[in-house]
């Protein structure tokens, strides 16, 4: 059994681990984050039991951290998400993703008549609610529910 | 006072209520005086990508009475547009040619954009089916000239509330004084929750109705509005409501001395020719305000008034 449990969480080195993935996320958390292009390990791990999700998702990526940018995709697309970073096998950091209050080039504007979607700009959205999340382009001035 | 000085004017929300009415005092100011040549050294520059009547000739109207030059285009297929020159470089070339830019645009956010790319200020004239804070300025000048007061006003907004980019805007500006606003339009074409909810939020009171005889007698503005075929993917949609509600001289009965009809032009047939000769009717006024208040917002943010 334990062997079991330490195929699944077993140790990095260097990198992240992010905890706390809603089941269905997981792949677009890997999307978003173009975990394909990596190099070195993925370890991508879904539908595992959690108490507070029901069913959640785990991803480790080796030798790679990521940016506030990148962090805040991953709380819009995971709001549950946990964030650890690992350096020499030792936790350094351990947070909570957090939506923040502008998104900057994070999601795409659903309005079809947005400036945005028609000319090379980097959407830019106010966001009015965080559970669920609701966001205004500050374009087109549409308020919206994304998916990332 | 506050100074507007190069302050653009995007959406209704860019300024506060005190300067809209600091624009409305002064327009006021250009309605008894309208020619005045303060902006003779000054260049407007009215770019419009899509067209226009009214806007265009009472923005261009305004810069001539101000004494400005008007340079611009209403076409933009004879423009380099159609070579495929983006939005960015149309307005950084036009800002290095002006003082500042009225534009109008069919994509929702151009102006917004144009804003933040142009070096000289911008006056959102329409943006798609999402602001045209100038007709909403100008429908406030209206109302506050024929009733005396923009305060505690019941506000009547009749036809298509769903798309109306109009009645919206006006809907946030009348939320600053207080209004009690009355909701007339088919269930295909109500107002929607956000407006509703932003009725709510200010703490003000709406009502909801199918039929218009019911409102008229307890309404200050009647604000009608044009059933957009445009806006119908479905022809036959379009049929069902286009001529739910046609204000005429017999449905005014009854109404209250002080009432006004408004609507932002043009009409097709939503007000019958018959109103036009009652002491009701203040569309043709309410259009002619316009000039007024483009010339307070163009000498306002050009810093001479």
């Amino acid at each position: 059994m334990d062997n079991k449990k330490e195929l699944i969480v077993s140790a990095i080195e260097n990198g992240t681990v992010i905890d706390h993935i809603p089941a269905e996320a997981v792949y677009r958390v890997v999307n978003i984050l173009n975990l394909n292009l990596h190099e070195d390990e993925v370890l991508i791990g879904t539908n595992l039991a959690s108490k507070k999700l029901g069913k959640k998702g785990i991803i480790k990526i080796k030798n790679r951290y990521f940016a506030q940018n990148e962090i805040d995709k991953i709380a819009v697309a995971a709001p549950s998400a946990t964030l650890i970073e690992i350096k020499d096998y030792q936790k350094v950091v351990k947070r909570q993703v957090e939506i923040p209050d502008i998104l900057q080039a994070i999601v795409k504007c659903i309005n079809p008549n947005c400036i945005t979607n028609i000319e090379d700009i980097s959407t830019r959205f106010t966001v009015i609610d965080k559970q669920p999340l609701k966001i205004k382009c500050h374009y087109c001035e549409k308020t919206q529910e994304p998916l990332a | 006072m506050t100074n507007l000085k190069g302050k653009n004017l995007i959406s209704i929300t860019d300024y506060s209520k005190e300067e809209y009415i600091q624009i409305l005092d002064l327009a006021k100011e250009f309605e008894l005086n309208p020619k005045q040549p303060i902006l003779t050294d000054k260049v407007v520059a009215s770019i419009f990508f899509e067209p226009s009547t009214r806007t265009r000739l009472s923005f261009e109207s305004a810069a001539n009475m101000l004494g400005a030059r008007v340079i611009g285009f209403s076409n933009p297929a004879a423009t380099s547009l159609q070579k495929g020159e983006s939005l960015h470089d149309t307005i950084q070339m036009v800002a290095s040619y002006s003082d500042i830019i009225v534009m109008r645009h069919p994509r929702d956010g151009a102006a917004r954009y144009a804003s933040e790319v142009s070096s000289v200020p911008v006056i959102n004239a329409g943006d798609g089916a999402n602001q045209h804070p100038t007709q909403c300025m100008l429908d406030l000048y209206s109302i506050r000239k024929t009733q005396g007061t923009l305060d505690n006003l019941n506000i009547t907004m009749v036809g298509d509330l769903k798309y109306g980019r109009t009645v919206h805007s006006l809907v946030q500006a009348m939320s600053n004084f207080k209004a009690t606003f009355h909701f007339v339009s088919p269930k295909e074409l109500e107002m929607p929750e956000s407006v509703k909810m932003h009725v709510k939020r200010m703490g003000l009171k709406y009502h909801e109705y199918t039929n218009l005889e019911d409102i008229v007698p307890f309404s200050d503005i009647i604000y009608m509005t044009r059933i957009q075929k445009e806006r119908f993917s479905d022809p036959m949609e379009y049929e069902k409501v286009k001529n739910c509600y046609i204000l005429d001289a017999a449905t005014l009965q009854g109404c209250k001395e002080n009432m006004r009809v408004l609507h932002p032009l043009p009409r097709v047939n939503e007000i019958a020719m018959n109103v036009d000769t009652t002491p009701y009717a203040y569309y043709f006024q309410q259009a002619q305000n316009g000039v007024y208040v483009r010339q307070a917002l163009i000498s306002a943010i050009m810093g001479v008034k």
